[in-house]
């Protein structure tokens, strides 16, 4: 009995939400007395790292270095991490939720006659059964859900657990898989990333424009605010659609959904479907010309003014402050 | 050229959730149901390439009766006949096995869901579904074209997306903007009332994590209004009383 993390990497780099999931397998270990944390971690990694995963609380790391696993082949990546979890005689199974984890994960079910629950908040209760809290109707609510089953697996929302960063030092083995060559069968011909930026899905900070900010060319006062905090930028549904911005910054019930530390939304006005991406923030703060605007019922903190003069005197005053 | 669509009947994106019999039921009152809006992207997509392709496209929902308002609207939007498997959807993997069931049942050539529903947002049940069936599976699908038996895919990743190329068979669930939303005409819900909707029963009743149990989210505190001509005080709020710098 053992917890496995299926680590995942973007580019060479292993994801912090991925660091996550390690720290809640710790976490967890530590309440189920299960031992020690074994992580599994795919494609081309260096040294540096791997020693992360360490650091965030495996005990040990299974690398298998296939370069054919440096991009999200589905198929593939299933495989690969159920070997691993065969072979470590493994009963639980975390990783963070994420597109390619969320895909892994629903094959691996299958493959490993495992219960998956995805959304996962906060570590299980075990009195009375293996109980799991997960996030359900887009962030308005939660579920207990039981599983019945003895081989689990967990896919994790962001914020689940604390990142852990204590210097520890994992043991890293390479670890050779057998992967079917039918997996690799559908081909990735390209990748567009923006690089250099603060993936939105894993920010801790996310700043967001709405309509409020009357066209594409304004966006140079969120982008420098966004940079100021190190914080990623997002947008709302119509902006999207109207093509201002790029898909993927769409935050909302049928976008990305966030769960960073603190959410700033300039010029939304708050609608129901946008506040479903943003319901799990820490701390939301709403700047707006419209006090009437609903985004304020669900704020922390807000401002009523023009977006034009209180973000540049806010990317100047947190300057100023630093 | 066979498609199956696989559709959610969820509450409204703007309906307020709340829990009955001591919080372990929904409580629908006042609810209004749609099929799920990502299902509606693979739904229009799938009307977009049966009529390309001249095959047939297939509806299943698994629900109970009060489902077949929803899957009669997907037969008005342009699906030609439904399959509606008689049982309320207990878990992912429950339904999982019902479409796999079902879906080989018919020889699809191309199976199409929403990247997740809206109510449990699982987002599984396409992977599921693949697994089972031995075909790949891809989501969230943002592009999907069809050239001969080469489906030509991008999906989201974080801050960015993929360009894929596979072969049929293949399964994807897919998100915006893969198609629009269509909306039904006159004609199409006239033809809807006479499509066939055939009701099935569960082949299996397997299940392995049913939700037990509801909660909503601690009701918000008001919000904390800062005079536009104090930003710096916001800086203070946030570092000081919030502690999210």
């Amino acid at each position: 009995m053992s917890i496995l993390v299926y680590v995942e990497q973007s580019a060479g780099k292993i994801k912090k939400t991925s660091l996550e999931a390690v720290s809640y397998g710790y976490a967890l270990a530590a309440k189920t007395g299960e031992g020690a944390v074994v992580a599994v971690a795919l494609g081309t990694l260096g040294s540096n790292e791997l020693a992360s995963i360490g650091e965030a609380g495996a005990a040990k790391v299974l690398h298998i270095s296939d370069e054919r696993l440096n991009a999200g082949v589905i198929q593939a990546h299933a495989s690969a991490v159920a070997q691993a979890f065969e072979s470590t005689g493994a009963s639980t199974l975390i990783l963070a939720k994420s597109s390619l984890g969320d895909a892994v994960a629903a094959r691996l079910a299958i493959k490993l006659q495992a219960a998956l629950v995805s959304n996962v908040v906060e570590l299980p209760r075990l009195e009375g059964g293996f109980v799991v809290k997960r996030s359900i109707y887009t962030g308005k609510a939660f579920a207990d859900t039981t599983i019945t089953t003895a081989k689990k697996i967990l896919a994790i929302k962001k914020n689940a657990a604390d990142q852990k960063l204590d210097g520890a030092k994992a043991q890293v083995e390479t670890f050779a898989v057998a992967i079917p060559e039918s997996d690799f069968a559908s081909k990735i011909s390209a990748t567009e990333r923006a690089t250099g930026e603060v993936l939105l899905p894993e920010a801790d900070i996310v700043v967001s424009g709405g309509r409020g900010m009357k066209g594409p060319e304004n966006w140079g006062i969120i982008e420098e605010l966004a940079k100021t905090l190190g914080a990623a930028t997002g947008c709302s549904k119509p902006v999207s659609d109207i093509g201002w911005r790029p898909h993927h910054e769409h935050v909302g019930q049928t976008g990305v959904k966030v769960a960073p530390t603190l959410y700033i939304a300039v010029g939304i006005s708050g609608a129901i479907q946008h506040l479903a991406g943003v319901n799990s923030s820490k701390c939301i703060v709403v700047i707006n010309k419209d006090p009437e605007a609903p985004f304020f019922k669900a704020a922390d903190y807000g401002i009523v003014g023009d977006a034009f003069e209180i973000v540049p005197q806010l990317t100047a005053a947190l300057k100023a402050a630093q | 050229m066979k498609i199956l669509v696989c559709i959610t009947h969820v509450p409204d994106t703007t309906s307020k959730i709340q829990f009955t019999a001591n919080n372990t039921k929904f409580d629908p009152t006042g609810v209004q149901f749609i099929i799920g809006p990502y299902d509606d992207y693979a739904l229009a997509r799938a009307v977009e390439l049966r009529d390309q392709t001249g095959g047939t496209l297939t509806a299943l929902n698994v629900g109970e009766a009060e489902t077949e308002p929803t899957l009669r609207k997907a037969l008005a939007i342009g699906a030609d006949d439904a399959i509606r498997v008689n049982s309320f959807p207990k878990d992912s993997f429950f339904v999982a096995q019902q479409i796999a069931h079902f879906a080989k049942a018919g020889g699809y050539d191309l199976i199409l869901m929403g990247r997740e529903s809206i109510d449990f947002n699982g987002g599984m049940v396409h992977g599921m579904v693949g697994e089972l069936l031995g075909m790949p599976s891809f989501s969230p699908v943002m592009k999907l074209e069809l050239e001969g038996t080469t489906v030509k895919m991008a999906r989201e990743i974080e801050g960015g997306k993929e360009h894929l190329e596979a072969q049929l068979p293949l399964i994807a669930g897919c998100q915006e903007p893969i198609a629009e939303w269509k909306i039904p005409n006159m004609r199409g819900i006239m033809s809807a009332r006479t499509k066939p909707l055939v009701v099935v029963e569960p082949v299996s009743q397997e299940t392995q994590a049913e939700a037990s149990g509801y909660q909503l989210p601690p009701a918000k505190g008001s919000v904390k209004l800062v005079d536009k001509d104090q930003v710096s005080e916001l800086v203070r709020l946030l570092k000081n009383e919030a502690k999210v710098l």
